[in-house]
């Protein structure tokens, strides 16, 4: 019997540790490799130019990779459950592999085209290879729930069995006699477009700073692991000004296209750590990036509400402020303050902000200044950050808003201090905001506060060339913190006489955040002596209604409790 | 409506859904016959009490169902016990993504059920509109009698942004009616002077907590009047210009109760704002008068306006820096804030805060809670301070980015060392790195 296989790339673009792929070519007589363009790309049309361009390097990219091994790409418009029945009857399909997806969005996709597979009589082979590990197993191991605090995620993580091996990478030696029957008009039918075919508008554009594909994260790859190595002691590089701009060697936007395998990242920066160190366990501080993307990948999986508020278990319900313009002016780098607004241009030019760039946008954007919904701010992000897969972005922008995840709302980042204390002598605004170039180092994060001279030697009246400030910063605060105070004296049930005096006690440490689609509004709020009468002031419960409590303290989780052997975790280091 | 049989029924005498009070008298097997046949009918015979003890689990709206169920349900649904506490949510779609108590549900609030009202609250969004709604359902509260009155803005502070006498009538109409007024929250909002007037003339005996934080239109002399008259004050907030020695002195005398709480923010409206100063006498009389009560302090300055502030010995219990302050302030903080128990620095700069930490650590034997932002301490001086604290500290919330590692300490083992000193488990407080 003839084998006909599929692979299916969605993420996972890449020939090196793909283990579905590379099982499925086994015993297979022809092998074409698709990509699906999906007018829908993974459930949102909210897609910049970056983002696009990025992705088509990486399937031209995979395309030529393949070409040497005598095959080719197959790049197919439509929607999966239309393009896969078409396509298993013309090809004679009988094997179709692809790479696990643990998004909501993407197990309900799969799940239908696993349906369709069945029916056609194909043999699906799915491997995980996007995550370190198989988070449901996490997920089990951590008593069926997503861990929702990263120290306990690490814990769990210390408990979990090795990660994987990478995958044998796909030479002709794995292909073997396994052949891609190719067309004439392929490059017509089945060739990677350009970004004009897709309707971009590419005059002006220029050239991308994180250039897509494979070829592009493996060299990556390995100048990362040379710098590391000449920062032989693996510290946390200290934040400066240089760490803001694009760095040769930054490797998420490959991490999220699957450009790069995070296991064999892993791998290499362990090996690395151990030819350094002389064989020292790693800390699991050696894989931050990694441990934080699995840790959002995880308490994604199972929660198709995740990327909201409204509905979502995991998400504090905060009466955030509808307020377009603002958003508007925030998004399109106009807010009046320099450091938040190069921040943004950055972001829309190359697709690419330092961590704590975003965290500063964020923070600004949500319970710092703004008062808008995180939603908002994740749907920005969406469209122009490399490296924001769904999981990641929306569990990051709750974070960052303080909307989950049980950490405190005190520390506010300045959107002048901040940026100052960073880079001091205001090179990085220079460049992303040629209009403030005139600014002297001591006015170029507060031009408002420059005397009228300085505005005219710099050519740039504040207000007129760039826009005033749009909020109060210490004004904003304050009301703000307030408000999140408000909120999450609510939340954990307290019971006092009038006001808490404590900020930092007020975050709780185990409980379970309203919406579970039943956020009660307008609701009547009763003491528990309501017929009786009694001496409690019932003033503060106002905003919890019985039930609320009552269901608060039911699913309290014991996310505290430790784990068997969390104290592994800090014998460790003895 | 059936009468079903329950023995317990018949001795209760609370009841009052109707008809169901009347023992039935039959025989021995048919009254089982009855039982089992009116198993499932005997729902509207449960007597009012319990149905209200039932009543007070659920959510208004499950509450509102269960009332259409039949006449006795909707009595009880409407027993002045569960209409004592409302919360009255005001949004717009348009500034808010959260809904508003519904208009129908207001208005029969008001007409039924006005004067049950006791501990009442309105939640605004950022909209004028709801700010004003709030003030009309609060004009018409006449035969209210409120214990509780709370005034939130859930975003911007949209009670700003009405006509001011719009605001100043709707909220006399509580302060005249009321008379027995316990607890007042105003925040952001523009009462005056006069209006404090009223709610002292009307409730001087009662009032126990009045939080005003950023009331713009009240002065020195405005609150002055309200702690000489509210002898019973425990609980007040509000901003540092309306802070005087006199008010401190009021509520100090012998006929005021002890105060329990004061909160006080100091708010810097442009750069190079003046402070003025509260004399040490004065905070030396509250801490006679009132040994225990909790000094809470929000600062929002610029650095260089802490100039009168931390000179002599202040009682602060609580202290949130909201905005960068310098290693000096620190410095004067550690030397004259012995009763500290909880310290919270957003920001401070890239210089080690390590000799202020110590002298912290030594000098606030009280303290309890601290949080740092984005601040800079060697982890030796670090573990230091924790060793000297020991396990008095039970909220040590500490970003991963504040401690610099040294020749002692790496990053990786700190938390170690911290949570052996503590007693518990410990890490650095993180922020996702992708």
């Amino acid at each position: 019997m003839v084998v006909n296989t599929i692979h299916w790339f969605r993420k996972g673009l890449r020939l090196h540790d793909n283990p579905s792929l590379k099982d499925s070519i086994q015993g297979s007589d022809t092998l074409r490799c698709i990509y699906i363009l999906d007018p829908w790309f993974a459930g949102s049309s909210n897609v910049g130019i970056n983002r696009w361009r990025f992705l088509l390097h990486c399937l031209e990219d995979l395309d030529a990779s393949l070409r040497k091994l005598n095959s080719r790409l197959f790049v197919i418009r439509g929607q999966p459950t239309d393009v896969f029945p078409r396509l298993f009857k013309e090809w004679q399909i009988n094997r179709l592999s692809y790479e696990y997806d643990s998004e909501p969005f993407g197990k309900e996709r799969d799940a239908a085209i696993q349906k369709l597979a069945n029916e056609a009589g194909v043999e699906v082979t799915v491997r995980i290879s996007h995550t370190l590990y198989n988070l449901d197993k996490i997920i089990e191991l951590n008593g069926n729930q997503p861990p929702l605090t990263y120290k306990r995620f690490q814990a769990v993580i210390n408990r979990m069995d090795a990660v994987e091996m990478p995958a044998e990478t796909i030479t002709s030696e794995v292909l073997k006699n396994c052949v891609t029957p190719i067309s004439e008009d392929h490059d017509e039918k089945f060739g990677v477009p350009s970004l004009e075919e897709l309707g971009f508008e590419t005059e002006g554009l220029t050239t991308a700073v994180w250039p897509g594909g494979e070829t592009e994260a493996l060299m990556r790859l390995e100048r990362h692991l040379e710098r590391k190595a000449w920062v032989a002691n693996f510290e946390r590089p200290r934040m400066n000004a240089n760490s803001l701009l694009a760095s040769p060697t930054g490797l998420s936007p490959y991490l999220r296209f699957g450009c790069l395998s995070c296991r064999l990242f892993y791998f290499k920066l362990t090996d690395l750590y151990r030819k350094v160190k002389k064989n020292h366990t790693p800390p699991l501080s050696l894989y931050g990036q990694l441990l934080w993307r699995e840790f959002f990948y995880t308490t994604a999986t199972n929660n198709p509400c995740f990327d909201k508020m409204d509905g979502n278990p995991i998400c504090v319900q905060i009466p955030w402020d509808r307020n377009p313009e603002a958003l508007a002016k925030w998004a399109e780098g106009r807010t009046g303050f320099p450091w938040i607004d190069a921040i943004m241009t950055q972001l829309r030019q190359e697709g690419w902000i330092h961590h704590l760039a975003r965290h500063g946008v964020a923070c600004f954007l949500t319970r710092g200044d703004l008062w808008i919904s995180w939603e908002e701010g994740m749907k920005v992000f969406e469209e122009l950050l490399l490296d924001a897969d769904w999981s990641v972005n929306a569990g990051s922008w709750m974070w960052l808003s303080c909307s989950s995840f049980f950490q405190q709302f005190f520390h506010c980042y300045c959107p002048v201090g901040f940026g100052r204390r960073t880079d001091p002598n205001g090179d990085y605004i220079r460049r992303y905001l040629p209009i403030l170039r005139g600014f002297p180092a001591k006015y170029i994060y507060d031009p408002w506060n420059a005397p009228d001279e300085v505005q005219k030697a710099a050519k740039c009246i504040i207000g007129v060339h760039y826009p005033k400030p749009m909020v109060n910063h210490a004004e904003a605060s304050r009301i703000n913190i307030e408000r999140m105070k408000q909120i999450y004296q609510q939340l954990s049930c307290y019971r006092g006489l009038g006001m808490d005096a404590s900020l930092l006690a007020t975050v709780p440490a185990n409980s379970n955040f309203g919406g579970n689609g039943t956020n009660p509004r307008a609701v009547c709020t009763v003491t528990n002596e309501g017929a009786g009468g009694s001496s409690k002031d019932p003033s503060v419960q106002v905003g919890m209604s019985q039930t609320e409590r009552a269901q608060s303290v039911q699913k309290r989780r014991h996310e505290e409790t430790p784990l068997e052997s969390s104290s592994k975790s800090w014998k460790q280091s003895k | 409506m059936k009468r079903g049989l329950q023995g317990n029924e018949q001795e209760d005498g609370g009841g009052t859904s109707g008809g169901c009070q009347k023992t039935l008298k039959r025989s021995r097997k048919q009254r089982r016959e009855k039982d089992l046949e009116d198993e499932e009918v005997r729902w509207e015979c449960l007597p009012q009490e319990i149905l209200l003890h039932v009543f007070q689990y659920l959510p208004l709206l499950d509450r509102a169902f269960a009332s259409q169920v039949c006449r006795g349900w909707n009595e009880a649904f409407h027993m002045p016990e569960l209409w004592r506490c409302f919360e009255f949510e005001l949004n717009q779609p348009a500034s808010s993504y959260l809904k508003a108590t519904h208009p129908d549900l207001i208005k029969q609030i008001i007409k039924r059920h006005s004067d049950h009202l006791q501990y009442v609250s309105f939640k605004v969004d950022s909209s004028r509109e709801s700010a004003e709604a709030a003030c009309d359902i609060l004009s018409q509260l006449v035969n209210c009698s409120l214990k509780t009155l709370g005034l939130i803005s859930t975003a911007r502070p949209s009670f700003m942004e009405m006509p001011k006498s719009h605001f100043i009538s709707a909220l006399t109409v509580v302060f005249v009616n009321s008379k027995s007024l316990s607890s007042l929250k105003i925040d952001d909002t523009p009462v005056d002077d006069p209006s404090l007037k009223v709610l002292v003339a009307n409730n001087s005996d009662t009032l126990k907590l009045l939080k005003m934080s950023s009331c713009p239109h009240v002065s020195p002399a405005g609150i002055l009047c309200v702690a000489d008259q509210c002898h019973g004050l425990r609980e007040l907030a509000l901003n540092y210009h309306l802070l005087s020695d006199e008010l401190l002195i009021a509520l100090s005398s012998e006929k005021h109760v002890h105060l329990e709480h004061l909160r006080i923010d100091v708010v810097s409206e442009n750069p190079g704002q003046q402070f003025h100063t509260i004399k040490k006498s004065s905070w030396d009389a509250m801490k006679r008068h009132s040994p225990k009560f909790n000094l809470v302090m929000y600062f929002y300055l610029y650095e260089d306006e802490f100039g009168p502030f931390f000179r002599d010995e202040i009682p602060v219990t609580h202290l949130y820096f909201g905005r960068s302050v310098s290693k000096d302030v620190l410095g004067r903080v550690g030397l004259n804030c012995p009763r500290l128990v909880e310290l919270v620095v957003c920001a401070n700069g890239l210089r080690p805060l390590d000799e202020e930490l110590i002298r912290i650590a030594q000098r606030c034997t009280q303290l309890s809670a601290i949080g740092l932002g984005e601040c800079e301490v060697s982890c030796s001086a670090f573990v230091e301070f924790v060793k000297m604290c020991g396990d008095r500290l039970t909220q040590l919330s500490i970003m991963e980015e504040v401690l610099v590692p040294d020749h002692r300490y790496g990053l990786d083992d700190i938390h170690w060392e911290v949570s052996k000193h503590l007693g518990r488990v410990w890490f650095p407080d993180m922020m996702p790195t992708w």
